[in-house]
């Protein structure tokens, strides 16, 4: 792969939280039943008008102040000129020369721990268009079934630059994208129902060499056909022209049971939209005071967060970034440190991204439905800090936490007797009487075999039924033993 | 400027419009009319103007993001060609 350059461009559908559709009033709710949603206005009935969504509107102003964009002052509609039967207007209003949002970064993180690296996306523009309908080719004796619900649904297409060498950086790209906007409310990210799909742009090249031709892979909605699709693509592409075939532009489609692409149409049958701006519709004039108000009513975003968790607590950039993840986490780490108090904000941070998050991976629970409270949890790390209990007690108080025995960390260390001995003295007895019931183990130490030191402290740590600080007992131990 | 032969039975293809021969060369002379007031327009030196979306320089208007519609599915459908279990029912087509 050395002797390649992959260059990956992404295109994003995220359709938009608005109530209504983007041109008509009809409701946007996922799952009614079929064409109960499509009004005349959506179903293209004679003599109806488009009228603008003002929440459409603010959504594009919302996504292109998070991604430090210019929101246009003026942008206008076209019309996408194409025939299919689930687009009753034959054409699909979209946005095409002036587009609502140009330009804007975009920060990823790519890969784990040693390995991770930063690196920034630019974006080209995002447009405002309408969804279409959805056409069932299934069960209708030899006739396609039509359901418009979605016909009208308000998208946001958000194009990058050809920014992405890998289908690593493509993934931590869409991940990124999909927490920012599921983080400034905009879009709820659902990607099997569709609310957010992307189409990867890919091509090859020997480094130094100009852009090899690209091929297009539509309508991906997972991150793992995101990775496979780019992978298999990638390597069909350099076998291709490392075979001395020329690669043709197309648009393919990922079979994900199969784990290949394979061509949907070639450049020669690509389709010519003809766009045209729509006389149905004036220009979309949005002002310096409307992008203010919308910039005064924003959370605070992702980067900026991160940069005060660094600053703040004392994070890692790592840890910042996965804490910073989606708005959930990052509430709920704030929520665990407001309780423990900011000396604590490192062992929170681990206590959430760590063992909270493979509790909730074990029992397959999202953030939300987390059974320990982050109130709770900063409780418990607040007992770790003042030494009342130790890390490994920690754990058991945790899960005793998890499974509903206590209301709080205090509560359930005080009923199951499990406040740390910090009392030198009981300590000392305790060892005194390790000591002389593991004669054997003493005589292996004194005789150099360092192991025999932790097979004692092991045993110490027993006897205390771990509620003694395991540092007190290494030190007491190591006095002893001198 | 003018259009060919060829270019206009592609513009009708794309439209989806059955031309016959006579048509097309019709329809030809019709387009090339048009294309030679455009060029006449565009002898107009517009330099610095900044081109319209529209005819009237107006802004759009917007509506709130609320439902307003109901769901009158009986009625669209009554007139279709052809529905069934709610969905309209048209020629079979995949791509």
């Amino acid at each position: 792969m050395n002797q390649w350059e992959v260059v990956i461009g992404i295109e994003t559908h995220a359709q938009l939280s608005t109530r209504s559709k983007i041109f008509s009033g009809a409701s946007t709710a996922f799952g009614a039943a079929p064409n109960t949603q499509a009004c005349a206005v959506d179903l293209a009935l004679p003599g109806v008008l488009p009228v603008l969504n003002r929440g459409a509107v603010e959504c594009a102003i919302k996504f292109g102040l998070a991604i430090g964009a210019e929101v246009a002052p003026k942008s206008v509609f076209a019309r996408k000129n194409y025939f299919y039967p689930d687009l009753p207007k034959g054409y699909q209003i979209s946005q095409f020369e002036l587009p609502v949002v140009v330009g804007g970064n975009l920060a990823i993180q790519v890969g784990q721990g040693d390995k991770a690296y930063e690196k920034s996306v630019r974006l080209t523009r995002a447009h405002l268009e309408e969804d279409a309908g959805k056409s069932l080719h299934e069960d209708f004796h030899g006739k396609s079934g039509i359901d418009l619900n979605r016909a009208g649904t308000p998208l946001l297409e958000i194009v990058t630059e050809p920014d992405m060498a890998s289908s690593a950086e493509a993934v931590a790209y869409a991940r990124a994208l999909h927490a920012l906007v599921r983080w400034i409310g905009i879009c709820d990210g659902n990607m099997q129902e569709g609310s957010f799909r992307c189409d990867a742009n890919v091509s090859v090249r020997r480094p130094g060499q100009p852009l090899g031709t690209r091929r297009e892979i539509k309508n991906l909605n997972s991150f793992r056909f995101l990775q496979q699709a780019i992978d298999y693509e990638i390597q069909w592409q350099i076998n291709e022209i490392e075979e001395g075939r020329k690669i043709q532009q197309a648009t393919v489609l990922f079979d994900p049971e199969t784990g290949e692409t394979r061509v949907m149409r070639t450049k020669e049958d690509a389709h010519d939209y003809r766009y045209f701006p729509d006389p149905d519709l004036l220009p979309l004039v949005i002002s310096r005071d409307w992008v203010e108000r919308t910039r005064a009513g924003m959370p605070e975003l992702p980067e900026a967060k991160k940069q005060r968790f660094i600053a703040d607590y004392g994070l890692s950039a790592y840890d910042a970034t996965t804490l910073t993840a989606s708005l959930e986490v990052a509430d709920f780490y704030e929520a665990t440190v407001a309780v423990a108090g900011k000396a604590a904000a490192k062992p929170c941070a681990n206590w959430v991204m760590v063992d909270l998050a493979a509790r909730l991976n074990k029992d397959e629970r999202e953030l939300a439905d987390s059974p320990v409270a982050a109130a709770q949890l900063g409780g418990l790390v607040a007992r770790i800090a003042d030494n009342t209990i130790s890390n490994n007690i920690a754990k058991k108080v945790f899960e005793a936490l998890w499974n509903g025995e206590g209301s709080s960390a205090d509560e359930i260390i005080e009923k199951q007797g499990l406040k740390q001995i910090t009392d030198s003295g009981a300590i000392e007895k305790l060892i005194d009487e390790v000591l002389a019931a593991n004669a054997a183990m003493v005589a292996e130490f004194k005789a150099g075999k360092e192991k025999a030191f932790n097979a004692l402290v092991g045993q110490a740590m027993k006897a205390t039924k771990g509620k003694a600080n395991p540092q007190q007992v290494n030190e007491l131990l190591k006095q002893k033993l001198s | 400027m003018s259009l060919t032969l060829e270019q206009v039975r592609r513009v009708a293809h794309l439209a989806r419009l059955d031309i016959s021969e006579a048509e097309a060369q019709t329809t030809l002379g019709h387009l090339n009319g048009i294309f030679t007031l455009i060029e006449a327009m565009q002898a107009v030196d517009t330099k610095g103007i900044e081109p319209m979306a529209h005819a009237q320089d107006v802004a759009q208007r917007l509506r709130e993001d609320r439902v307003s519609e109901e769901n009158r599915r009986e009625a669209f459908q009554a007139v279709a060609p052809e529905t069934e279990a709610g969905l309209y029912l048209v020629p079979k087509v995949i791509e």
